[in-house]
């Protein structure tokens, strides 16, 4: 294969770098070209004369997975209204997916200007990298938060298995489904609701431990994602208990036909995905005014009334009221009752050599 | 030489700068990134990072089930291949073409699909359970899912092969008075080993990166089902870029020096046979 060192070859030698560099250079050029095209529009608040045509404007939320219902319901109204108020022609685009996995696209230059996690842990994780200003959570009402939500049991039709509380899912024979913490919201928001269940009913930090060590031996399979889960139980009819978002349950249980049955444990999480506008994004693409505009509504009491048809628990007091009966009352704990905060939790219980890392330790 | 070439195929040095341009963009770039990525953390944490007890039990659970798996597709696939090219049967053509079927199938499906075939209440599982055979979320799960997505890579390496393989040796082989089994030991098998080798490196290197097909099927258990690919999506989820990347600098580095190694024996056999 080798060649002599000859003038031919230095030539071809010479040609070839030209051209790789010819050919970068003008891959470069492709990827430069639309930047300026995507960034004009600075202010971007419509004001609007009585017969101009309505202008338009698009906006990208990323949300978590079990949202798409939600959103689509809250964007067609909040569109429809925006015209009519505005004369602003609004197409909003969702982008669904595990609220991890989203954050680390939006980090990675995913236009999203709207973001509405499944956890602080993951809008935070924007933030830090400077795409959100900080204090964001004071920016809108109730700390950003237009709905919270809970983790419940989903059991089988007429609860065979008696399960009723926390305490009932390490009995012997009990099959407990739930993904995995270390992949899922669905997952750790699980974990830290049975680790509350012990230490805010007067348990040690011992109990906690053997308490979820317990719980983990029961469970057969760590789905990776909350869908995944909901698939095990149902489809594949694995397990006897499902801890899953509320909403979810809801969901689940609607579409099973009479075979499953959500039971709320006296105790659990206050879920808390909080709603955020990316800032860098919206300013460089001027759609500040309509993103903010967009995620107000979902705190009118039009936006709370599908936010609760939807079964997240809406945080207007009213609204929330109005509906008591699809929302049972149980003691929903802040995270901060069993750590500093999501992130200090997460840490202490589920990253790399936390609590749960311990429970599969093999005994040697 | 070059000279030579570049009568016979004009444009060479255009289209090698090409080649060369899009593996770098394709191939190498990427798997730079990897490495810088990698590179910053100490070597103190990453040793940490990818060195763990669980790391540990995940690396060999994957090469090992990626091993069972290849080996499996090497007997199945070489006999599918030598069906389908020495005999005739209908539907033959139909056959043929589920062969490529794992490649078009998003593997996810065929992992969902395989998990529920083999659950208690599947449709295989409600026989097979009873016998002890768990194919869902164990192990043996693991390889039956692997030997799904790897089946192609061995049935087409082989195929051509034999194809234009001379039947008039194995006449001479047994007009010489050699048993079957001789004729197919000694005057088959080695024409065919390079491409068997060849199809036996390909269907392990992409069930140690699979990853879709298993996490549905494999029930993800700490230090019993958990492939390493897992462990770097849970990092992932901690923002722990760098220490997810590490362990997949891990994993190239066994795949690349396992892929060397098939290589040397491949060329090896090659040599050897002639």
């Amino acid at each position: 294969m080798d060649i002599n060192p000859n003038a031919p070859r230095a030539l071809s030698r010479a040609r070839f770098i030209a051209i790789f560099a010819l050919s970068t250079l003008g891959l470069l050029a492709c990827q430069k070209d639309p930047g300026p095209q995507a960034a004009p529009e600075p202010g971007g608040s419509a004001q609007a004369a009585a017969p101009a045509p309505p202008k338009e404007l698009e906006l990208l939320n990323a949300s978590y997975d079990p949202t798409r219902e939600l959103w689509r319901d809250l964007n067609e109204h909040f569109s429809a209204a925006y015209q009519k108020e505005q004369n602003v022609k609004l197409t909003i685009k969702q982008s669904h997916g595990g609220s991890s996995t989203q954050a680390r696209a939006v980090i990675d230059g995913l236009e999203a200007d709207v973001v509405t996690l499944a956890s602080i842990l993951d809008t935070d994780a924007i933030s830090k990298k400077g795409l959100i200003k900080e204090g964001w959570t004071d920016r809108l009402p109730h700390r950003s938060l237009p709905y919270t939500s809970t983790i419940v049991f989903v059991v089988r039709k007429g609860n065979p298995k008696g399960v009723k509380d926390w305490t009932d899912l390490v009995k012997p024979g009990i099959e407990v489904i739930t993904p995995n913490p270390k992949t899922s919201g669905n997952g750790y928001l699980s974990f830290f609701s049975a680790w509350g269940s012990v230490v805010l009913r007067g348990g040690s930090r011992e109990d906690a431990v053997k308490f979820v060590t317990a719980l983990y031996k029961q469970v057969p399979v760590l789905d990776s994602g909350a869908r995944g889960a909901t698939t095990t139980f149902v489809q594949k009819k694995i397990g006897d208990v499902h801890l899953a978002w509320e909403n979810e349950a809801q969901l689940e249980v609607r579409e099973a036909k009479g075979e499953l049955t959500v039971v709320y444990p006296p105790i659990s999480i206050r879920a808390e995905p909080h709603v955020a506008v990316v800032d860098v994004n919206v300013d460089r693409k001027g759609t500040r005014a309509a993103a903010e505009a967009y995620l107000k509504f979902v705190y009118t009491d039009e936006g709370q009334e599908i936010v609760a048809k939807h079964f997240y628990r809406p945080s207007n007091e009213a609204v929330l009221k109005r509906h008591a009966a699809s929302f049972p009352e149980i003691k929903m704990f802040p995270v901060t009752d069993i750590a500093k905060d999501f992130q200090d939790a997460h840490k202490q219980f589920i990253a790399e050599g936390g609590v749960f890392d311990s429970i599969y330790k093999p005994k040697k | 030489m070059a000279t030579v070439n570049r009568k016979v195929l004009p444009g060479f040095s255009l289209t090698l700068g090409y080649t060369v341009f899009y593996l770098s963009v394709l191939v190498l770039l990427p798997i730079l990134a990897c490495l810088f990525k990698a590179g910053s953390l100490s070597g103190d944490e990453f040793w940490r990072a990818v060195w763990t007890d669980r790391a540990k039990a995940a690396y060999l659970l994957t090469f090992g089930t990626s091993f069972v798996a290849a080996i499996a597709n090497l007997l199945l696939g070489g006999l599918i291949a030598w069906v389908l090219i020495r005999y005739d049967f209908p539907g033959k053509r139909l056959v043929d073409a589920l062969v490529d079927l794992p490649l078009a199938l998003p593997t996810a499906v065929g992992g969902l699909v395989y998990a529920s075939l083999y659950v208690e209440h599947g449709w295989l599982g409600r026989y097979l359970v009873p016998l002890g055979i768990h194919g869902a979320y164990t192990r043996f799960g693991i390889v039956l899912v692997l030997v799904f997505v790897g089946l192609p890579f061995v049935v087409r390496t082989v195929q051509p092969v034999l194809e234009d393989f001379d039947a008039e040796a194995e006449e001479a082989s047994s007009s010489l008075g050699a048993t079957r089994l001789q004729t197919f030991r000694m005057v088959i098998l080695p024409t065919l080993y390079p491409a068997l080798i060849t199809g036996f490196a390909l269907a392990f290197a992409r069930s140690v990166g699979e990853y879709g097909s298993v996490v549905f099927v494999s029930g993800n258990m700490p230090f019993k089902t958990e492939i390493a690919p897992i462990l770097i999506v849970a990092r992932l989820e901690e923002f722990a870029y760098s220490e997810a990347t590490a362990i997949a600098v891990v994993l190239l580095a066994i795949s690349f020096s396992m892929l060397i190694l098939i290589n040397a024996l491949e060329s090896w056999s090659r040599r050897h046979a002639g």
